[in-house]
């Protein structure tokens, strides 16, 4: 999923300055999942903004919605006519989110909630990592699962640098190597020759953004 | 005329490099004096690039400054900071003006340095930057495009032989030869037995070893490596010698001790050279090398 976690309440509060009536949206799959963007957040972050600006003497009104997805056009249509009647929605949708929000109400500003982090998965209740950095060439077939751009900060692809020390990355002794873990993995599995030989550079063409993805056989259908 | 490390590295039985660390601003009194005071006794001077990733003058012009100077000087290059196109741009320039000698590091990581919110680059590694460098040797760039003219190199990399767990990092070791590097400076070493033990398996690959040697100031210092800097190991025995040392005279311990060692590295032949790391302290490598008996 994709990892988001809340703006400092100061900063959501400086982007508001000015407006008079708010929608707090949020967005019910992968922000509300990682609980920072999903219905409970929304609840939360709008009673925040209504006690703060009460006791500043602001006379600001805050609203709530949460729709299904804020990455998909079509979950918009419900809140269509509601969102006129605001003059700014605060966003608690990941990066992708905020921005179709702010093209499909090009009229109303759009804000962010949520500093977008990572795509990740869930450790424990309340913990996440990152795991993919979408980087579209894949390459976890030869690194035993482990993803080396992701979970090394160098992003090395022909093993570990000399900064890793008993297992541990040299920029934090709180996160592991990432060649030692693919190492050890494909040690059990007796496939080290995987990583043997010297690996190509990676190719940065392929993350040259924006990235649009086509899927022909829908496109032919539709015409 | 200085021999060019290459042919040292073939024809000396025991070559010797120093580490030159360029200063962060623009007053280079004090390493124009230690660049004149090391550049004759030492077959190369290591100039490092932006080392520990904290900024400072680069290593290509201190590098020129070296060659102007009468030295021999080697062209340290981490791909840290410099993405393939950089890379291979400032190899051409280094070769025009006549550096001959490539260290490849992959460098450490940005947040280590002063400069911690800056873009980390890291496009390549140091074993693809040996390879990159090998190919513009044979006339095209990393994108197979052809070269009008293309340079020679002398290329090393650097192999940490205390790391643990070792095997990842011999992975890493093998690559970094087979795509081409000549020599392989190590990071500090202070157990022999330990390094024998490696030399025992390196010996086994087409390449010259230069054994790190970092001096010793004090036992602090010793202790501080042990715990901080990955890949060092200072055995009991050498911090003991260096609390025993008298008030004051710790420093002179570190430099026997790193006498001591090179001599026993090159009287038992168990590598083919050390590359000295002073720190700070570049102007006391003579006095390592009278140590050594050399």
């Amino acid at each position: 999923m994709i990892v988001g976690h809340r703006k400092p309440l100061e900063e959501i509060k400086s982007y508001l300055d000015g407006c008079e009536r708010v929608l707090v949206l949020g967005c019910g799959t992968c922000v509300a999942v990682c609980m920072a963007g999903g219905e409970k957040e929304v609840q939360l972050l709008a009673s925040q903004l209504r006690m703060a600006f009460k006791e500043e003497g602001k006379e600001i009104l805050v609203e709530e919605e949460t729709i299904q997805r804020q990455c998909d056009r079509e979950y918009f249509d419900t809140i269509k006519e509601k969102v006129e009647n605001y003059d700014a929605v605060l966003s608690l949708a990941c990066g992708a989110g905020v921005q179709l929000a702010a093209e499909l109400f090009p009229r109303r500003v759009v804000l962010p909630g949520l500093n977008t982090t990572f795509i990740g998965v869930a450790e424990k209740e309340g913990v996440w990592s990152e795991k993919c950095r979408a980087c579209a060439n894949c390459l976890l077939a030869e690194t035993g699962g482990i993803c080396p751009i992701t979970i090394c900060p160098k992003g090395l692809v022909n093993g570990p640098c000399g900064g890793t020390n008993h297992g541990k990355c040299e920029v934090s002794k709180e996160k592991d190597c990432a060649w030692t873990l693919i190492y050890r993995r494909l040690e059990g599995q007796g496939r080290l020759e995987k990583i043997r030989e010297i690996h190509p550079a990676k190719n940065y063409k392929a993350q040259t953004t924006p990235a649009t993805i086509v899927h022909a056989a829908y496109i032919e259908e539709e015409a | 005329m200085p021999v060019p490390f290459a042919e040292a590295l073939k024809s000396k039985e025991f070559v010797v490099t120093a580490e030159v660390g360029p200063p962060k601003g623009v007053d280079i009194q004090e390493m124009l004096h230690n660049i004149e005071l090391l550049k004759d006794k030492v077959d190369a001077l290591n100039v490092t690039d932006n080392q520990s990733s904290v900024m400072r003058i680069g290593s290509l012009p201190v590098c020129k400054l070296i060659k102007e100077a009468g030295g021999e000087p080697i062209l340290q290059m981490t791909c840290r900071d410099r993405n393939r196109v950089a890379l291979q741009s400032e190899l051409l320039g280094a070769y025009i003006l006549g550096i001959r000698n490539v260290l490849a590091l992959t460098g450490d990581y940005i947040t280590v340095g002063d400069h911690i919110e800056a873009k980390p680059v890291f496009d390549l590694d140091s074993v693809l930057l040996v390879k990159l460098i090998r190919q513009m040797e044979q006339g095209k760039d990393f994108a197979g495009n052809e070269l009008k003219g293309s340079p020679k190199f002398c290329v090393g990399a650097i192999v940490t032989p205390e790391a643990d767990p070792i095997e990842p990092q011999l992975l890493k070791f093998e690559k970094k030869i087979k795509a081409g590097a000549e020599f392989i400076q190590t990071q500090a070493i202070y157990d022999l037995d330990n390094f024998k033990k490696f030399m025992g398996y390196a010996r086994k690959f087409q390449v010259k070893i230069l054994a790190g040697i970092v001096l010793l100031a004090s036992a602090g210092m010793a202790r501080f490596m042990n715990a901080n800097v990955p890949g060092i190991f200072v055995p009991q025995e050498l911090i003991e010698e260096l609390v025993a040392a008298p008030k004051g005279k710790a420093l002179e311990k570190g430099i026997e001790i790193a006498g001591r060692m090179i001599r026993q590295l090159r009287e038992e032949k168990v590598c083919d050279g050390v590359h000295i790391m002073a720190i700070g302290r570049e102007h006391l490598v003579p006095e390592i090398l009278s140590a050594a008996g050399m």
